[in-house]
């Protein structure tokens, strides 16, 4: 329907396996941080809390340049990871998935640590009553009561993760077939003559994925509050 | 039966009351701001008291001498909340169902269908517990605490948040609970007149201590000050 080259296909699709990969990897990251910030005094948690969120103030090439020298083949973590698990991140699409999951992370405690506030606590109580130990409470009553802010957070990731483009690009350069999702492909297009109307296509799929995207999580989060109010 | 001797400060409140209650209903009967509720919520494990003992029949609950303080969710005590506490999330058949699954028991079909039928729920069990009316939301949530098959049954003023036809329709329910279940209830109330109808003994709390132990004649001369 979109009528795309191979390669536009290849960008398209690349792009939408570093998202979900990036935002997958990332929620249970999220979920633990999330519960920790609302509900957890320690020391260091206005630094942890800044940290996370620094991303979303910084230029996106300045937390770019900061993964290339940390995560990049050279860089401490980078080499550690290399040498003694084998994950390798600067120039590969793995490289870009980090980039987005850090891009997007704190787009997604946020809401899930509000959902998590939210939560009435005396329900936690009343299930240790039961018989239900922590880990339990948290499977059985905090999870599903911060569904709607889980499903929120997971979204504005995966968005987030799905038009990333400065970190990225910074980190893992823009080679086709392996870290050129489809934001870098369009910069591309744009660049070269008589490159409009392969720029125009991968918009409009950057449009359909993105109108998809909203309107699943709204079906989502209108069945996941229908739960708590309805039949 | 259940031993309590415990003392526990709360900022300018303190609370040192001692008292034994056997099989039967036992009320904590006193005015707002007595300790009733900090007290069940010590025997329920939900906070620990500064210094004391509880022990349940011959299991020691808490002990500070012996650094005892076994958690709630290991105590098998079943706690019906003021306010229902039901679970949102989940159905009436599951709120009802979570303590068995979280106490690991058994399933028992015929144990469940009697106390549906005791709490006249049946009704109700595919419904979510925001549809529910607060006398229904009580009856699910005496059912969800007795389903875990508790050693001991907490009510902290189940039927302080009804109107008065609710608590009329709710009574005869845990009078029939208590003649045909065999379980020890702690029932906290300020209301003499229902606890008149329930209690088989009574201990008065006022201002964190233990003022009476008794029948139930100790409510009628309550009356006056409590109902004030």
């Amino acid at each position: 329907m979109f009528d795309l080259s191979p390669d536009e296909w290849i960008a398209v699709r690349l792009s939408l396996r570093i998202a979900i990969v990036a935002t997958i990897v990332a929620l249970p990251f999220g979920i633990a941080v999330a519960w920790l910030l609302a509900r957890r005094d320690f020391w260091g948690k206005t630094l942890l809390d800044g940290v996370i969120h620094l991303p979303l103030v910084l230029p996106p090439v300045v937390t770019g340049y900061l993964l290339l020298i940390s995560f990049g083949r050279r860089g401490p973590i980078g080499a550690f990871l290399a040498d003694h698990f084998g994950i390798v991140f600067s120039f590969r699409w793995t490289g870009a998935a980090l980039a987005c999951a850090i891009m997007g992370f704190p787009l997604m405690v946020r809401p899930i640590r509000l959902a998590i506030e939210a939560i009435d606590r005396r329900l936690e109580d009343a299930a240790a009553t039961l018989g239900a130990d922590r880990l339990w409470v948290f499977l059985t009553v905090t999870l599903p009561l911060a569904l709607p802010g889980l499903i929120a957070g997971f979204v504005l990731c995966f968005a987030k993760a799905l038009g990333e483009f400065g970190a990225t690009i910074t980190f893992v350069s823009n080679i086709p077939g392996e870290t050129q999702t489809i934001s870098a492909a369009i910069y591309t297009f744009t660049q070269i003559p008589g490159g409009d109307a392969a720029a125009g296509r991968l918009v409009l799929v950057a449009i359909a994925i993105s109108l998809a995207a909203l309107v699943v999580s709204e079906w989502l989060a209108r069945r996941a509050g229908m739960r708590f109010h309805g039949e | 039966m259940l031993a309590v001797d415990v003392e526990k400060r709360l900022g300018d409140f303190a609370i040192a009351a001692r008292f034994e209650s056997a099989a039967g209903v036992t009320a904590l009967f006193g005015p707002s701001g007595a300790g009733k509720t900090t007290l069940v919520n010590m025997i329920a494990g939900l906070i620990s008291p500064d210094r004391g003992r509880i022990v349940l029949d011959d299991t020691v609950l808490f002990d500070s001498g012996r650094r005892i303080d076994v958690p709630a969710h290991r105590r098998r005590i079943g706690y019906v909340f003021q306010e229902g506490r039901l679970f949102p999330h989940l159905t009436v058949a599951a709120n009802l169902d979570y303590g068995r699954r979280m106490c690991g028991l058994p399933r028992e079909d015929k144990a469940f269908a009697h106390i549906v039928e005791l709490l006249d729920i049946a009704p109700l069990l595919d419904r979510r517990p925001g549809k529910l009316s607060g006398g229904e939301r009580q009856r699910v949530a005496v059912g969800r605490a007795l389903l875990m098959r508790p050693r001991l049954l907490l009510l902290d003023e189940p039927l302080a948040s009804l109107d008065a036809a609710r608590k009329r329709e709710i009574l005869p329910y845990l009078e029939r609970l208590r003649d045909e279940t065999r379980v020890p209830m702690v029932y906290v109330s300020h209301h003499a007149g229902e606890l008149r109808r329930i209690a088989t003994s009574v201990v008065r709390l006022d201002g964190g201590r233990v003022v009476g132990v008794g029948g139930i004649e100790l409510l009628d001369t309550a009356d006056a000050d409590a109902l004030a």
